[in-house]
This record gives C-alpha cells, structure tokens and sequence, in this order.
C-alpha cells in the first residue's frame, strides 16, 4: 500500500474545480459494463452523501468550524453530483435498486471479511444477510413487474435467493441499537469500515423513501415502504457502532480517510478508463480535503493526527462476488436475531419485538406477495413456463 | 364497482377554473419576462453536443461458440448477422413483459368486469399464452443461431424504454379495464411492426424456414391488434351513450 495518509497532499482545496458540463457528462453503460463499476459509482454516491450529511450536522453545531465545513462541503457535493450521475438514465429506479442491494451484499460481506473486532463483524454479517433478501425481493418483483431478467444489473456475481426472510426482519427500534468501538482501542479500519457501511445504508433509505411513492403497482409501493424501514433499522444498527465520544473534528478527520480510502479502493478495481480517471482525481481531491482538516484538527485540537488515523491504508474493498462467504454465513447465522445490543437465535427475542413485528405485518406481508413461490431461473421465472408449454408449428403454444 | 373512465367531476388543471387569479399569473409572467436571450434551440444545441460526445447505449453480445455448428457460425459472421441478434433479442425482451402486462390486464378484468363487445377472460389468457409461445420461438432460434437468449441487447433496453410506460399503466390501481387497453394497443402496434421487419430481415439474410415461424407469429399478433382495437371500440361506444343506453358500459 503506497499511500501514507499522514504526507500526501493531494490536490490543494481552491484547485478543486468543476462545470456543469463536467458533472454530468460520464455515463456507465447498463449493458456493457462491469457489475462492479455500478457497485462502486453507488457506494462512492453513499460515501459523498454522508460526507455532506455529516457536515451539515457538524455545521449546525459547531460555530467555529462553520466556514472550513461550508468550503469543503461545497466541493463534496459536486464530487457527490458527477458520481451520481455516472449512473445512465436508462437505468430505471427498479434495476438501481438491485444495483444498491448488489453493493450492500458484496461490500458488507467484503467489510465483515476484514474487520478485525468480532462483534463488528457479526453486525456486518447480520445486517448482510438481510439485504441479501431484500435482493431476492426486489428481483422477483422487477421479473414480474417488468417481465425482465434481475441478472442483467447483478450479472452472476451474486446469488438471488432468499436469505432471512424479510418479513422477520422488523424489530423493534431498541434491538436494532449496537454497542459502539472505543475510539482509543479500536483498529483504524474498524472505524473506517463502520464508517463505510453506515454511508451505503443511509443512501439507500434516503432513495426508497424518494422513489417508493413514484411506482403505480401497488405491491411495489408495498415492498419498497417496507424495505426502507429495514434500511432505517439498519442505519441505526450501524451508526450505533461509532463511538459517540469522538469530538466532531476527530470524526470529520475520519470522514476525510474513509474517502480517500473508499476512492483508493474503486481505483484499485476499476476496468472503465473513464472511471478510473474519476476514482483517481478523487483520491487526490480527498487527500486534498484530509491535509486541509488534518492541520485543523492539530491546530484545533492540539493532538496529534496519527493517534486517530491509520498511517497506511488498510487492505482495499474487495469489489468481487463472495459467493461461498455469503452462503456460509446464510447457513451458519440465518436463524438470528438481535436482543438488545446483542445477536440471539429467533427463539429469544424480546417480546417487545415479536408484538412490534405482528403488529406491522398484521395486513400481510409485501415482500411475502412479491416474491410467493419465486425462483430465479435465467431469462425470467417465464422462461421455465415458455419451455414447459413449448412452441408448435403455428406459433402457438399447444 | 363505479369507475367510468370520464366522469364529470372538479378538475383543476385548466386555466379557466381561476379567471382572477390567471389573469394576474399571465400579467405577471408578461411583465416579467426572461432573463437570457435565445429560444428552445438552446436546448436542442446541448442535446447535440452530448450526442456527438457519449458513447452507444451497449453492444451486441458475440455468439457462445460452444457446442454451435458451423452454419451457424457462417450466419453470425459479419455486421448484418449483428443485427438479426439484436432484433431477435428485442423481440424476446417485449413478447416476455407482454406476458406480464396481459396478466395484468386480466387482474382489472376481475375487479371492473367487461361489456358487450370487451375482452373475455378466455380471450386475455389465450393471448396472455401467445405471448409466452412467442417468447419461447424467439429464444429457440437465438439458441439455434448461438446466441444467449438472456441478454439484454441494445434494441431490447431501447424497446424497454420506449414502452417504460405500458406496464406502469396497465398496473396503477386508479386505471380501469377499458384505460388499461389502450396500453395493450400500444404494445400490439408495436408488435405488429415488428414483427413484420423481422421476417424481412430474416428473408433478407436466408433464413427462410425462420421467416416462415414468423410469419404464423404475426398472423396470431394481427389477430390480437384486431381484438384489442374491437374491444377499445365497443367500450367506447358504450361509454359514449346516454341514458338508458349507457346501462351496462364498462367501468
């Protein structure tokens, strides 16, 4: 790992500059390009929304650090803006929306993976499970919404199967909060994987709530409503594991590496030249903004910036399928569910969540009627039907 | 169930629900006026000028050449045999969401029911199955040209996107039975054309026998734009109607 965040500079803040033309000229292609180029335009969209969250709330109550927030912040959001907008606009918001499931999957499972601490580990791999479902769910619905085949955004990377089923999922809100690391003990990377995973799941509750209510079928508005109160659950699990007792500069210090280390990663992956170019210009913009609020942190503080962040890098996101992970952990851990702070087997869930669960789904379940009896086969559950019933001379099914 | 698809009701879109207040908006706007200079080419001149600059929208997956025989290797040579991929797979892409919007259109015919001279539930699920055959000869000849009968080619996302529309309609719950035809008339004219070209381009590059399949398809689609346009017709007629007469007009 050749990056030493402690010394690179990157590119000076008032060299960061941006057209509208610029923002929004890139495009991936839907058809042709690596699933994992749309994984990486999505989490990096992910990461940029909550670098311009987080600073909006770090604004609101820290008045000294207002004008240094507002400048970057500015450059975050354009960054945010040419991101998002890799994505084509004949990429519909059903098929964006197995692309979030498909990085959600894979990340997490990259990120569980890698952390070291093990009660963060097993968040990761509990909160991975469930969107996994959510893909399956999502999948059957796009199949027999639009009569499409959901493997044309995931491209065979990822399995669509059901996994914990997501009409188990809803707990009530105080078995969804975690225990957070200590930011004195902890691994560098676990606070820049906590970091990363609660920035994916944010985006993707922030887009359901918006583009939920834009389906006319009403399973669709069904299923999306309630796989974003999923996606809120898991916002609070995961901003649960940050140490609430860091100061707001230490987490914006922290913010700015798991940028660079985000972007880092995407270069280290790409195949799209264009792509790349973009990742690399990011790196140097972030190393740019982390020097900026390195010295305001130093300077602020009075500490120094190697007590909170890692010195190198930590190991790159793996951007590429974890299929045998992802089904061991289906077969090892589906059964759980979480009491408290603390992972359970079904069986000993609190009360206060099975009433929660039997009151939400006491109209039925939309991800249940979505998906009843779905499989996925390749070219649509239709394609099994069409050559089950065959075709005869006249064009007709006999 | 009510739901006639032109009741008389309080529509606010026009301009004359608000003679007092549209008269100040217009003066407003009047007075106003723009702040740049130039017309609606401005538009057409960025339009361009990213047109000129991006990239297609895909390309044309090459046949697996597993287990192909050489004929057909022969026939996918070359641009043209590019094309007949990428329209063969367009057509499977639209005869499968077809299947999907006729079981959705037989959900609205439980829920308003028909009138005399609209869609049978025998009638929907005869074409509904039609559909599913179509979809079915279609992936038989790109498996027997050496193509992957699951990919979306270029032809198929531009058909996709075109038609976006149908099924959002066909599936909205405010839309009654007769509304939802004219969606189903949009897909079979579609259909139809395009049908017909790709007999021509299946003529035209040699596959006869293939030109031949398509053409017993088309006859089945002629028939379904036949119905669909009898159906709108007779529900609209009878919606039309007044008095007496309009007992039993769709809802």
């Amino acid at each position: 790992m050749g990056l030493d965040l402690l010394k690179e500079k990157g590119v000076p803040l008032d060299r960061q500059k941006f057209t509208w033309k610029d923002l929004t000229r890139r495009m991936i292609s839907k058809l042709d390009d690596d699933a994992f180029t749309r994984v990486r335009v999505i989490l990096m969209n992910g990461i940029e929304s909550e670098s311009v969250r987080f600073s909006h709330a770090c604004a609101r109550m820290n008045l000294d650090l207002r004008e240094p927030l507002a400048l970057i912040r500015r450059v975050e959001h354009f960054q945010q803006t040419l991101v998002n907008w890799l994505n084509p606009g004949n990429q519909s918001p059903l098929e964006t929306t197995l692309g979030y499931e498909q990085t959600a999957i894979e990340v997490t499972a990259s990120v569980a993976l890698h952390e070291p601490d093990p009660y963060l580990a097993q968040t990761y791999r509990f909160g991975m499970l469930e969107d996994f479902d959510h893909l399956y769910r999502y999948s059957a619905l796009y199949d027999r919404l639009t009569g499409k085949d959901p493997n044309s955004i995931v491209q065979s990377y990822t399995d669509i199967i059901p996994a914990r089923p997501t009409v188990l999922e809803h707990r009530h809100p105080l078995d969804d909060v975690r225990r957070p690391y200590a930011s004195r003990t902890a691994d560098p990377l676990s606070k820049l994987n906590a970091l990363t995973i609660v920035s994916a799941e944010n985006q993707v509750h922030t887009y359901y709530m918006n583009i939920g209510p834009q389906f006319t079928d009403p399973v669709a508005r069904m299923l999306y409503a309630e796989i974003a109160a999923i996606e809120e659950q898991h916002v609070t699990q995961y901003e649960a594991l940050c140490d609430p007792s860091e100061t707001w500069l230490e987490k914006w210090l922290l913010h700015e590496a798991n940028e660079v280390y985000n972007y880092y990663s995407c270069l280290q992956s790409e195949t799209n030249p264009v792509l790349k170019e973009v990742w690399q210009r990011f790196v140097d913009y972030e190393l740019g903004h982390l020097h900026y609020v390195k010295e305001l942190f130093q300077r602020v503080e009075g500490r120094d910036a190697a007590e909170v962040l890692p010195k190198a890098l930590p190991e790159p996101i793996g951007f590429h399928e974890h299929r045998q992970f992802v089904r061991k952990v289906l077969r090892d851990e589906e059964g759980l569910s979480a009491r408290g702070t603390e992972f359970v087997p079904r069986g000993e869930e609190a009360e206060r969540t099975l009433l929660y669960r039997e009151q939400l789904n006491a109209d039925g379940s939309p991800s249940d009627i979505a998906s009843a009896g779905y499989i996925w086969r390749p070219g649509t559950e239709l394609s099994v039907e069409a050559r089950r019933e065959g075709v005869v001379s006249e064009g007709r099914i006999q | 169930m009510e739901r006639k698809a032109s009741e008389m009701g309080l529509n606010r879109t026009g301009i004359k629900t608000s003679p007092v207040e549209s008269a100040r908006e217009i003066e407003g706007a009047e007075k106003r006026g723009a702040t740049s200079l130039g017309d609606a080419s401005a538009i057409a001149r960025v339009r361009q000028e990213f047109a000129r600059e991006v990239g297609n929208l895909g390309s044309v997956p090459p046949p697996t050449p597993k287990g192909m025989v050489k004929a057909a290797v022969d026939l996918l040579k070359g641009g043209r045999a590019t094309v007949f991929i990428d329209k063969l797979g367009q057509r499977a892409g639209f005869e499968r969401t077809g299947v999907r919007l006729y079981e959705a259109a037989l959900s609205k015919l439980d829920v308003f029911g028909t009138w005399e001279g609209g869609p049978s539930r025998v009638e929907l699920e005869k074409i509904r199955l039609d559909e599913l055959a179509h979809f079915a000869l279609v992936v038989r000849t790109i498996e027997q040209l050496g193509g992957d009968a699951t990919a979306l080619t270029p032809a198929a996302e531009l058909q996709a996107n075109l038609s976006e529309g149908v099924p959002r309609m066909l599936v909205d719950p405010h839309v009654n039975l007769l509304q939802s035809l004219e969606g189903l008339l949009t897909a079979e004219l579609v259909d139809n054309a395009s049908w017909e070209l790709l007999i021509e381009l299946a003529q035209e590059l040699g596959h006869t026998k293939i030109a031949e399949q398509f053409q017993r398809a088309l006859d089945a689609e002629q028939e379904h734009l036949a119905l669909v346009r009898g159906w709108i017709s007779t529900g609209t007629m009878l919606e039309a109607r007044v008095g007496e007469e309009a007992a039993g007009a769709p809802v």
